[in-house]
């Protein structure tokens, strides 16, 4: 009898449980919600890392189960934030426009407001017309749709083409991150419409919302743990089916699945194109939280340090993914936040943002050398369980 | 005693706006100093310089930039010799004027304090005379700069050559009508060759600009017609400029018309036609639409407008009725219709006139100009040849390291970049030991290949061995190794460029005309690229290494079975390629600088130029570079403002690129191939 997936996977299970509970002890100790233990800043730092464990999943998706290494997935991420950030942006100037505008002698007309607007927003790069990108900017559902359909249809056309040309292997990598240094550099420009290195800003300010920043924080937080928690469902769930076993099948051996007679291209396209939307999902969600985007964001580098934490979590199964984004990029804005405190030599004082990339770095190298597992693996050696999540 | 009037109260700039007394003054000024010129001269005998100087006493008192230059034309056009030192004395600020009579003289602080006064004619010292009796004359740097140019006509026949030359340079600088006289006569007693082909070639150019007839012009510009140089255009420039003028239709327009124009035309669209007719007071301006709502605003009664309400003018359409509504009760004057605006633009006609009267000269000129900037562009296309050729010998000199380690034994080095930098830091090291450049680099090359070769080993056998069946993750391992690397550079040599100087003799350009030049540098690594080329082929073709390192390629097994040791030909073939990189760090370091980050900026082109050209032939990295490098550059040559583009274009295009020819310019083929 077929079993529920989630029955097959318990580690499904416990990673809701654990959530959830997460979520709730947040907000009891947040300062908009509960009794304050938690700053807002803090609260929203732990909402970004949700975001990034979003985006650790749809890696692992495409790397650990599919085996195509991504290099470029920031680019979705940051396109994501772009996209609910234009509506961020537009809207809350058109507040501030509007408002500001009601003072004048004669009410405005709507080409007035309009001109404004972009003189608001695009006085900084030295142009007052509205792109043509900006076209749907005053509609929320719009961009929010736009969230998704903007990185699955560049990561559509351009898994196609690469797909399509047999392009695999470390070809592929280069090819990903030269795809998103495209898109950086491409973005630097002013003439891109975005407003080049200035990026977006002020998105931490939800338009229309009076509460403040300790509540919105909390809201944000709520929405990034259920994206997460929907996202890991579902990324299970595919992978405990039989799409699952065609892609590892791809993993371990490209030749012999297409041999089978599998559309190899379909599903690597697939893979490719749901991780880009769950990256995008991932970006709309952050950015707001981090108040800021601009082109920086989807340097290549970006990219790479999620393959980091995706390896050094344990690729191949989902929690180590999470757990790989969360405690890197956690202890990342510990060390280098200036919290952490200096290690004193005596003939020598190491100082922790010296010295963290240096220490990052190397434990990747000892990682992809002795313990291809990561810390996943050690959840292995505790459940004396020897073979990967979803062959059981 | 006459007193000077003006001058105590007028010195260095004059803020002061001619008057109606100014006139008055000048008058005076001039009868005392013609009372003066001849009193003086009864005393002392012949003074001819001082002559020249009373006479325009007035103007030299004032010292406005203004009104100085008949004075200054007079001294300079007086013939006399003397007058050089007098405009050398003004300029640096030695000249003196005594107040009891107004002459002027050269005045130098003595031991006492007071001033000895030296005569301009004599030339000797006659009379002494404390501060309080003197006024200084202070030439502003405007003056100065005119007094530099009269210089000019007795420094082009100055017996010393090199001040010759430098007074060719000032009048390049700033030519003039009134000095090409001056200019001609002094070509005849010219003797430096250099000088006299300098002389000669300026001759012509300020022919063309300034000669009073209009035949010489035409025919100096003919003969140069199609020349290549700066100074051509530049003197052609200016007689071709043009001006934006309207006229009624009617008035026959005395001007040399370069173009006429139609309102609405692309040049020319009809709000600019109007607007030059108003600024020429053809016609009223015109009510735009915040003239209307200043008017709407002015004229609100009762939060009505024209018996609107004003909640109600938030459209364009509402605004208009109002006016409409205040124009009725003429209180605002009408908005022309299009039809009307169209009536007024159709009486008047809009050309582009030359600021040069002369049609014969704006002709010759166009054409030559024509001819020189098709010339121009042959050239440009040259010197945008040798760009492309230096940029693809940068990354071929980046990639080519890459094209033994991940070309030839398929290793993927993400910290390919920082070998790079850790070659060019190296040189940068070795500069603040030895100071002398040209040794310093001689030295810095074998030591930066020695360093990044025993890295490249350290990381071969440490890292990359334990990963050959695992290419993904040899990816990701040198990636760490990289961050590891930059982090490093960064602790130990901050985040601030660091410079690697090239020696004296690498500055500088190649210059082969105005338009085409390359510099020292660019064909330095041109070179350096081409013995690399010659290297790797002597390497991979003739030595033992390069045999074995082919082999274990190709088939390690049955190499080891041969008697060969992979792991010892790995170790030393990856290397070979780390120290490569080294020696591409120090070359690349010489014109760009140094940073923890510079291998980043390197690592992707080289990794786009090894896969373009094709994986494992080192042809293909030349073909891959010689590709990217034109194409960046093409693109940059279309739109020059953004390199940016450039980038984003080159990317997009390579990913097209890969869609059909996945295998790169020179696929291998057959069991080479692999897989």
């Amino acid at each position: 009898m077929e079993r529920s997936f989630i029955a097959r996977n318990p580690s499904v299970l416990i990673f809701i449980s654990i959530l959830a509970l997460f979520t709730i002890g947040v907000t009891v100790l947040s300062e908009g919600f509960g009794i304050g233990v938690i700053s807002t800043s803090f609260v929203k730092t732990l909402g970004k890392t949700l975001c990034l464990c979003l985006i650790a999943i749809a890696m692992d998706l495409i790397w650990g189960y599919a085996g195509i290494l991504s290099l470029g997935h920031f680019a979705f991420f940051g396109l994501g934030g772009y996209m609910v950030g234009m509506w961020l942006m537009y809207e809350r100037t058109r507040q501030i426009v509007e408002t500001s505008l009601a003072e004048t002698a004669l009410p405005p007309t709507p080409k007035e407001i309009s001109t404004a607007i972009g003189n608001q927003i695009f006085g900084v790069v030295g142009s007052s017309e509205f792109p043509v990108i900006w076209a749907f900017a005053d509609s929320l559902a719009i961009q929010l749709a736009l969230v998704v359909l903007v990185p699955g249809l560049l990561a559509l056309i351009f898994g196609w083409l690469a797909f399509r040309s047999r392009v695999t292997g470390v070809y592929l990598s280069i090819l990903t991150q030269a795809m998103t240094l495209g898109l950086s550099l491409y973005l630097f420009q002013n003439a891109s419409g975005l407003r080049g290195n200035n990026g977006l800003s002020g998105l931490q300010n939800l338009p229309g919302v009076e509460a403040p920043q300790s509540v919105v924080s909390v809201w944000m937080f709520w929405i990034s743990a259920l994206a997460l928690g929907l996202a890991y469902l579902l990324v299970a769930w595919l992978v405990s089916g039989k799409f699952g076993s065609v892609i590892r099948g791809i993993r371990d051996s490209e030749a012999r699945v297409r041999f089978l007679g599998y559309s190899v291209e379909h599903y690597k396209l697939a893979v490719f194109t749901l991780t880009a939307c769950i990256a995008g999902i991932g970006g709309a969600l952050y950015y707001p939280q981090a108040g800021i985007i601009n082109p920086a964001e989807i340097a290549p580098i970006a990219s790479i340090y999620l393959a980091v934490w995706v390896a050094i979590g344990g690729r191949g199964r989902l929690y180590g993914a999470v757990i790989g984004a969360a405690f890197v990029s956690l202890a990342s804005s510990w060390l280098t936040g200036g919290q952490a405190p200096d290690i004193n030599l005596g003939f020598y004082t190491i100082k922790w943002v010296d010295w963290w990339l240096v220490l990052l770095g190397l434990s990747f190298v000892l990682v992809t050398l002795f313990a291809p597992k990561g810390i996943g693996g050690l959840f292995d050696l505790a459940t004396h369980n020897t073979k990967p999540e979803g062959k059981k | 005693m006459l007193r000077p009037l003006t001058p105590s109260r007028c010195d260095g700039v004059n803020p002061r706006k001619p008057d109606m007394k100014t006139p008055i003054l000048v008058i005076l000024a001039m009868l005392s100093a013609l009372l003066f010129a001849t009193t003086t001269a009864a005393q002392t005998g012949p003074s001819p310089v001082q002559d020249v100087l009373q006479e325009h006493r007035a103007l030299l008192e004032k010292s406005s930039r203004k009104t100085i230059g008949p004075a200054i034309d007079a001294i300079a056009l007086s013939g006399l010799p003397q007058m050089q030192g007098v405009l050398e004395a003004w300029r640096a600020k030695d000249v003196w004027q005594r107040l009891d009579d107004g002459l002027f003289f050269i005045a130098k602080k003595n031991a006492t304090g007071d001033y000895d006064l030296t005569d301009f004619d004599s030339g000797q010292v006659v009379g002494t005379a404390p501060k309080k009796q003197l006024k200084q004359l202070k030439p502003n740097s405007g003056i100065r700069a005119m007094i530099a140019t009269a210089l000019v006509t007795f420094q082009l026949t100055d017996p010393d050559p090199e001040k010759r030359a430098a007074a060719l340079v000032s009048l390049t600088r700033d030519p003039e009508a009134a000095l090409l006289p001056p200019l001609r006569a002094s070509i005849a007693s010219e003797t430096d060759e250099v000088l006299l082909a300098r002389k000669s070639r300026l001759e012509r150019l300020m022919t063309m600009a300034y000669d009073t007839d209009e035949a010489a012009r035409v025919a100096a510009i003919t003969e140069m017609a199609g020349d290549l140089s700066l100074d051509f255009r530049a003197t052609l420039n200016p007689i071709l400029s043009t001006k934006l003028v309207a006229a009624k239709a009617d008035e026959a327009a005395n001007v040399n018309i370069a173009k006429t124009l139609l309102p609405g035309d692309e040049a020319l669209p009809r709000d600019e036609a109007y607007a030059l007719l108003v600024k020429q007071d053809l016609t009223a301006p015109l009510v735009t639409a915040a003239d209307r709502n200043a008017a709407l605003v002015a004229n609100i009664k009762e939060a009505r407008v024209g018996g609107i309400f004003v909640q109600r003018l938030n459209t364009e359409v509402a605004r208009d009725e109002a006016y409409a509504a205040l124009v009725a009760t003429g209180v605002a004057p009408p908005i022309l219709s299009i039809t009307e605006v169209d009536a007024i633009l159709a009486n008047h006609q809009f050309f582009f006139a030359y600021q040069e009267p002369s049609s014969a000269v704006t002709d010759a000129a166009r054409k030559a100009l024509d001819a020189s900037e098709t010339n121009v562009a042959a050239n440009q296309a040259i010197d945008l040849g040798l760009d492309a050729l230096s940029l693809a010998s940068i990354y071929f000199l980046a990639a080519i390291g890459l094209a033994i380690t991940f070309g030839v034994m398929g290793v993927i080095n993400m910290a390919h970049g920082e070998f790079i930098m850790m070659g060019a830091y190296t040189g940068y090291v070795i500069q603040q030991v030895i100071p002398d450049h040209t040794i310093s680099i001689i030295v810095a090359v074998p030591v930066a290949f020695g360093v990044t070769f025993m890295a490249g080993v350290a990381l071969e056998r440490l890292v990359i061995r334990w990963l050959y069946h695992r290419p993904l993750e040899t990816l990701l391992a040198t990636f760490g190794v990289s961050i590891v690397l930059q982090q490093l550079a960064k602790n130990i040599f901050g985040t601030q460029a660091r410079p690697l100087t090239p020696p004296g003799w690498l500055d500088g350009a190649w210059v082969i005309n105005d338009v085409v030049s390359i510099s020292y540098i660019r064909i330095a690594i041109f070179v350096l690229a081409l013995l690399f080329l010659a290297l790797f082929l002597f390497i991979m073709k003739r030595t033992r290494l390069g045999l074995e390192t082919r082999t274990v390629t190709q088939n390690p097994r049955m190499a080891a079975s041969m008697g060969i040791n992979p792991d010892r030909v790995n170790m030393l073939t990856f290397g070979l390629g780390s120290g490569i990189a080294g020696i591409a760090g120090v070359a690349i370091g010489l014109f760009a600088k140094v940073t923890s980050e510079m291998g980043g900026d390197y690592i992707v082109q080289s990794f786009m130029t090894v896969v373009v050209g094709g994986v494992g032939n080192i042809w293909g990295t030349l073909a891959g570079a010689a590709m990217i490098g034109t194409f960046q550059k093409g693109v940059e040559w279309l739109n020059p403002s953004n390199t940016l583009a450039a980038q984003t274009f080159m990317i997009v295009f390579i990913i097209i690129f890969i869609q059909f020819r996945p295998r790169g310019i020179v696929a291998l083929k057959g069991r080479a191939a692999g897989d």
